[in-house]
């Protein structure tokens, strides 16, 4: 009998998968050893494709491995698989709940399912319901629940019973950030009183740093493990935080550095700074020009700091061997030279040409009102960010925007079209990026883009030129014959933003364009899109991860179809409370801000606060 | 440490998580209404269609009489047609004018008393031409037999009025009898075929769509990850659409008893005990699609082409197999519709045929087994 | 207007791009219908080709061997077994080992040299009316060839009356002959209804219908982009199913081709609309698929295939001037056996157009009511 004191132990654990219309293999996992504890908490982290989900539903007995041995509780995965499900719990990236099912019979079904006695569900139910805020409406059919309230009767359902170890697998994707804290407490709860083992997948780092151990899987092979401090600690002493020079929008400062891969490592805004990892602890002097003789500030390296130096040694080791693939870092569009960060085009100050005009927006689904008396305004150039937990209202407002759903009433105008006469005539002027992946995935890059450039009434040279202006732009030279439901899940992404920029639009609107992805993809994707809206393109995004509404210029918060906070992040920072003394993260203010009118049984109008 | 539990409890465990399972199947099947749309609507649609819209057999059929010769002998030939409830003459005057309601399909016969019929009929040597609309052969074979039966049975009376004993033109004479069917009517086999087509639909087409859905969207892979079974997963499957494949037979033979008036002369519990097996057979099937497919459009597709559209066309019940070409007639020999079709026909129409359907459940029971067994096989916790 | 017709184009090629990109749907819009072709084509058949029957003779006289000459010698009646009692008829023939019983009373020659009628008794298993009528017509007609047989060596005059028989449009009156040109119709309308119901539903599962929705193209050329990939796909069905009726069956044409592609274009113009009706309505690929089938399932039984219209009470004949494929079986039907011209089928046009002109602008109202 193996060591009953570990939760998981795989030795030299391979699996493949045949994708079936290239007949490729693909290298899941590529001998993976390694060995979790029981009672502890552990994180497995990794870009798109590196095999964490593959882990997971190895260890839960869905998949039989190629090769190499898995031991889950001391069982032997492959042999028995039986033995294991009956003693763990997994909750799957996408957990299929009965939708014609209410809350309670959901929950029923998996009590059943493990067996769990009538009078412990009566001791448990309560909690659960509690945690997960769903005491309100047990009636109601898990199909009509919001995505955020779906994930959380998901984890719910997984926790009807205490489980000898609990696999999740990316709980919180999608889900907006008062929800995601809820599911942490939960988790950390069930931890700290029932002494669970807990391996959780996720794209969230700040969450990976709160676990006891982190994995970082990376193409099928592990990185890197250990606690978060030995993981932090490959960027520790090389994190800085900058002011940038005053008239500065902190995403150009964040770009430019980015632009220098030779010094620095990676860059993210935050609270209005810059904070970066410099490659080599010695000042170098081209980053001095590059700071405008701005003052460092050395800051402690979070897990996410030692993520991306990992993750960048890594790739800078791939691409030595492997020149298919074009370096990442490359600058999109035209490379912001000071010249161009100089002048400046755009700031949130000066009054620019409003492309989008929304005022006293309704919507009405029914009895329920989605979208209550909304009004804002976006200028030409700028980055503006649509924030609000899952339900608030937030996709019914980007709908409307986009043309794909009428309003009640109230104005709306779009790249100096009003929506409700000329629609068509508006579309011509924007670009959508769905949140899903919403290209034709058995026609192939080509097809898929030359049909959308028809669509929008490009052709012959035209279009070709554009074809190629875009393929170049996005990286996807060479890809031309393959079925884009086949690509990896970041060229998809940039074969979407391809097809939605074919036609130059004006206006490119963006639904939680990085739900899911690691940090790499991410900061590749706000490079391009900082890089577009510096060439004039307005960009509209909605999101999650709210550090990224650092980069835009202003950002809206609604929840249930009100307008809560309205203004560039330092002034809703500010509105949340953010001072010198008390700084506060956007997160925090988010959740800061929510949660006030929340409180409030009748919150009066925000929309005024910062007009 | 790997405590094992006691078979007590195991099977207690068993009940409760088929128990669980069943329940959940149950609330879905009442709540989705497309399920409903499938399983109850569309076969009382069927049901009232195949019982008072679809009828094969010939009443009324209008046939166009030709009298070019003005006699009134010729003229009784119509008074014969009418004697036949399968026809309806009509009288015309010219060949030209039949011939174009022939080819509008107003009628779909025409028959032509040429003008030298009555004295030629005194001479024993009349000739009557009979044309009838082939486009539909079975029925202008029918209609072909049905005016020549008329035409023939007329002369038979002529000849006895003026005593001549052997007119109808030979000695030998046909006297049939009809078994099982008594009234002669298509109603009284399609209904049986109705009931295949029915538990057919329910088994296999709507078991198929379910199943395939739970791997679509993905409700099995965290319902694999509890100490379900695979054999617990596939008899909660089971049990509810079997319960609403029996409504559906119920509806079936109440429609058939009452409103048909279709007499059954076998016994109740054979048809029963038939249903059953077929039931289970086409749960089999439905199961087996479903697990090989795990996509609902394509479990559709083969489900409607290897079970539905088969059992229309190939297990007897529009087209006798015994009519086809051996290769066809085999491939009907396959399909399990086949038997529960000749069992259902036998049950209803002919009574209790001990050795026909002896065989024929025993071959249902060997698919059952086989199918569901197969479901059993290809069901497996995993995901590769 | 070329902007126009350039959008439909670019739409029509996408549409056409998905359904024979892949493979599978490829197999899946050619192989059944080919396989179904084939099977149905020698499956669907009313005309009896070998009929088990059982005898029971109790004459053995030269009258009764004769007799069952010319039936064992009729090619379409093929004896399971000869019997020697009356009670032995009922377990072959509950069995289906028979189909039917000849049985030959005592002393046939006997009667029949004295001048009386000699009854022979015929017994059919009727379980199948259909097959038990054509068999009851086939001992007929073998029956009346015997009896002028008989009649011409006892040197009487021919039979007083003669019916000569003749059928127009199907000489050997096979059922094939009839079934199949409705197939042309029939078997291409299933996969057209099913393609078009899941063309929309599954883009709206998909998330492409929204990308669609926020690019220039109009409703009308989403409409009509989205239309004519089926309606191409439902005509090539037909031409195959016409390929093999043609070539395989050899089933002569007799009508003109224009004529008949005319009418399918027309039929398959309709049941598109109805297809796209079914997507706007349907909120996902599973309810399309279900209403599809569900709407399926009547139109084919209400459509002449199976059993005439004429025999359906009037309600549901009244009903049938919904279903586009009674009047395309119909049309398909004359053009192709009675070689009818434009002329005489234009009655069927008429109502293919009114539901085209009915469903596809409907189908547009519910996209642009439902969607937008």
């Amino acid at each position: 009998m193996a060591d009953s004191t570990l939760a998981l132990e795989s030795r030299a654990l391979h699996k493949r998968f045949a994708v079936k219309a290239s007949r490729q293999i693909t290298q899941a996992l590529d001998g993976v050893t390694l060995q979790i504890p029981s009672g502890s908490l552990a994180a497995l982290v990794g870009p798109d494709g590196a095999g964490k989900t593959t882990l997971l539903r190895l260890t839960a007995g869905l998949l039989r491995a190629d090769a190499g041995e898995l031991r889950v509780l001391g069982i032997d995965a492959r042999a028995e698989p039986q033995a294991i499900q009956n003693r763990i719990s997994y909750m799957p990236q996408r957990f299929g709940l009965y939708e014609d099912l209410s809350v309670l019979e959901n929950l029923d079904l998996y009590a059943d399912l493990h067996g769990v006695p009538k009078a412990a569900r009566r001791e448990r139910y309560p909690r659960l319901l509690e945690m997960t805020d769903l005491g309100s409406c047990t009636a109601r059919p898990a199909g009509k629940l919001s995505g955020g309230m779906k994930q959380k009767l998901g984890l719910a359902c997984t926790l009807v019973r205490s489980p000898e170890l609990l696999l999740l697998d990316e709980p919180t994707v999608g889900v907006d950030p008062l929800s995601r804290r809820e599911l942490w407490q939960i988790v950390r709860q069930l931890v700290s009183d029932e002494k669970l083992s807990v391996i959780i997948s996720t794209a969230y780092l700040d969450e990976a740093d709160r676990c006891g151990q982190v994995f970082v899987l990376h193409e099928g092979r592990l990185l890197a493990q250990g606690a978060p401090e030995t993981i932090r600690a490959h960027a520790q002493g090389h994190t800085f935080l900058v002011t940038p020079p005053t008239h500065w929008p902190t995403r150009r400062l964040q770009a430019a550095l980015l632009d220098q891969p030779a010094c620095i490592i990676d860059a993210v805004p935050q609270g209005g700074d810059v904070r970066f990892i410099q490659r080599s602890a010695r000042n170098d002097t081209a980053l001095v020009d590059l700071l405008h003789g701005q003052p460092l500030q050395p800051i402690p390296a979070r897990l996410e700091d030692g993520f991306m130096v990992l993750l960048r040694q890594q790739r800078a080791r791939d691409d030595s061997g492997n020149t298919d693939d074009p370096p990442l870092d490359q600058p999109v569009a035209q490379p912001l030279t000071p010249a161009v960060i100089a002048s400046g085009q755009a700031t949130p100050q000066t009054d620019a040409e409003r492309v989008i005009e929304v005022r006293d927006l309704v919507r009405q689904f029914g009895d329920f009102t989605a979208v209550a008396s909304t009004s804002f305004s976006v200028r030409r150039g700028e980055i503006f960010g649509l924030l609000g937990p899952n339900g608030a209202g937030k996709t019914t407002t980007f709908r409307m925007l986009c043309g794909l759903l009428p309003a009640t009433s109230g104005f709306l105008q779009v790249a100096g079209v009003n929506l409700r006469h000329a629609r068509a005539e508006a579309r011509r002027q924007i670009g959508y990026v769905s949140q899903k992946f919403a290209l034709y995935g058995n026609l192939t890059v080509r097809e898929n883009l030359e049909f959308f450039g028809g669509a929008y009434g490009l052709r012959g040279q035209r279009l070709r030129e554009r074809l190629l202006e875009v393929q170049r732009q996005f990286h996807l030279t060479g890809q031309d014959n393959i079925p884009s439901g086949q690509l990896p899940g970041g060229f998809k992404q940039r074969l979407a933003m391809a097809a939605a920029l074919l036609h130059q639009p004006e206006i490119l609107f963006l639904d939680e364009p990085t739900s899911g992805a690691d940090p790499l993809a991410r900061r590749e994707f706000w490079r391009r899109i900082t890089a577009l809206a510096a060439s004039g393109t307005t960009i509209v995004i909605t999101t999650h991860f709210m550090e990224e509404a650092e980069y835009c210029d202003r950002i809206v918060i609604q929840d249930a179809g009100k307008v809560l906070a309205l203004g560039t992040p330092q002034q809703v920072r500010a509105q949340a409370g953010d001072s010198p003394q008390r700084r506060l993260d956007m997160e925090q203010a988010f959740i800061g801000i929510v949660e006030q009118a929340r409180g409030r049984h009748q919150p009066t109008s925000q929309r005024e606060v910062i007009a | 440490m790997n405590t094992q539990p006691t078979a007590e409890a195991r099977g207690a465990g068993f009940w409760l998580r088929l128990i669980a399972l069943t329940r959940k199947e149950v609330r879905q099947l009442l709540r989705d209404k497309s399920n409903l749309a499938i399983g109850v609507v569309l076969p009382m649609i069927l049901i009232l269609l195949f019982g008072y819209g679809l009828s094969m057999d010939v009443r009324h059929a209008p046939v166009a009489v030709v009298l070019e010769d003005p006699s009134p002998s010729a003229a009784d030939i119509v008074t014969g047609l009418q004697l036949s409830p399968y026809l309806a003459p009509v009288l015309l005057g010219s060949m030209p004018d039949a011939e174009r309601l022939m080819r509008e399909r107003r009628v779909d016969g025409i028959v032509r008393v040429p003008g030298d019929f009555s004295r030629r009929l005194a001479e024993d040597k009349a000739r009557l031409q009979l044309i009838v609309h082939g486009s539909e052969a079975a029925r202008a074979r029918l209609i072909q037999a049905y005016a020549s039966g008329a035409i023939l049975q007329w002369a038979q009376r002529q000849a006895d009025r003026i005593g001549q004993a052997d007119a109808a033109g030979g000695p030998v004479l046909v006297e049939q009898r009809l078994w099982f069917n008594a009234a002669n009517t298509s109603t009284w086999y399609l209904v049986p075929g109705l009931i295949v087509l029915i538990m057919t639909l329910i088994g296999a087409f709507l078991t198929a769509l379910v199943m395939a859905r739970e791997w679509e969207r993905g409700t099995l892979e965290a319902l694999f990850v509890t100490p379900v079974r695979p054999t617990e997963m596939l008899l909660a499957k089971i049990i509810p659409y079997f319960m609403v494949g029996m409504i559906g037979l119920a509806l079936c033979l109440l429609a058939a008893r009452f409103l048909f008036e279709i007499p059954i002369q076998g016994s109740l519990p054979l048809l029963l005990l038939s249903s059953v097996l077929y039931m289970l057979v086409s749960l089999g099937i439905g199961l087996v699609i479903s697990s090989a497919t795990k996509n609902q459009f394509l479990a559709s597709q083969i489900a409607l082409l290897s079970t539905f559209l088969p059992s229309l066309m190939l297990s007897g019940f529009l087209y006798d197999l015994r009519n086809v070409p051996t290769v066809i007639n085999m491939i009907g020999h396959i399909l399990p519709a086949t038997y529960y079709m000749e069992l259902l026909r036998t049950l209803f129409l002919a009574g209790n045929v001990w050795p026909l359907i002896a065989r024929d459940c025993a071959i249902l029971a060997g698919y059952a087994v086989l199918l569901l067994g197969l479901a059993r096989f290809v069901t497996r916790k995993r995901l590769d | 207007m070329r902007d126009f017709l350039h959008r439909v184009l670019i739409l029509c090629r996408k549409e056409l791009l998905a359904i024979f990109k892949d493979s599978s749907s490829r197999v899946i819009l050619v192989g059944p219908i080919i396989m179904q072709s084939l099977l149905f084509g020698y499956a669907a058949t009313f005309d009896l080709s070998n009929i088990p029957y059982a005898l029971l003779d109790q004459s053995h006289d030269a009258a009764s061997t004769a007799l069952i000459a010319k039936l064992d010698g009729a090619g379409v009646f093929h004896r399971v077994a000869t019997l020697q009692r009356q009670h032995d008829i009922a377990a072959l023939l509950d069995t289906q080992q028979a189909l039917l019983a000849v049985h030959i009373g005592p002393r046939l020659e006997q009667q029949m040299t004295a001048g009386a009628t000699a009854k022979i008794q015929l017994l059919i298993d009727a379980r199948n009316s259909n097959t038990a009528g054509s068999a009851a017509a086939y001992v007929g007609a073998v029956i009346d060839r015997y009896n002028a047989e008989w009649r011409a060596k006892q040197g009487l005059s021919g039979p007083p009356l003669a019916i000569e028989t003749r059928a127009w449009f199907n000489p050997n009156l096979e059922t094939r002959w009839n079934v199949m040109p409705g197939m042309i119709a029939a078997l291409s309308m299933v996969q057209t209804l099913l393609l078009t119901a899941l063309s929309v539903a599954r883009e709206r599962e998909q998330g492409t219908f929204d990308q669609l929705l926020v690019t220039p193209l109009s409703l009308p050329v989403i409409m009509i982009g989205k239309a004519i990939a089926p309606i191409l796909v439902g005509l090539m069905q037909s031409t195959l199913v016409l390929l093999i009726t043609l070539f395989w069956f050899k089933v002569p044409l007799a009508g003109s081709l224009a004529t008949l592609y005319l009418g399918l274009l027309l039929f398959t113009t309709a049941s598109v609309g109805i297809g796209l009706s079914i997507s706007a309505l349907s909120a996902n690929m599973q309810q399309a698929m279900l209403y599809t089938f569900v709407l399926i399932m009547p139109m084919m039984l209400l459509s002449g295939l199976a059993t005439p219209v004429r025999n359906m009470p009037d309600l549901l004949q009244f009903m049938t001037y919904a279903n586009p494929l009674r009047f395309a079986i119909d049309l398909v039907q004359r053009v192709y056996l009675e070689g009818v011209g434009l002329a005489t089928v234009a009655p069927d046009f008429v109502p293919l157009l009114v539901i085209t002109a009915v469903t596809l602008p409907l189908a547009g109202w519910l996209f642009r009511n439902r969607l937008i």
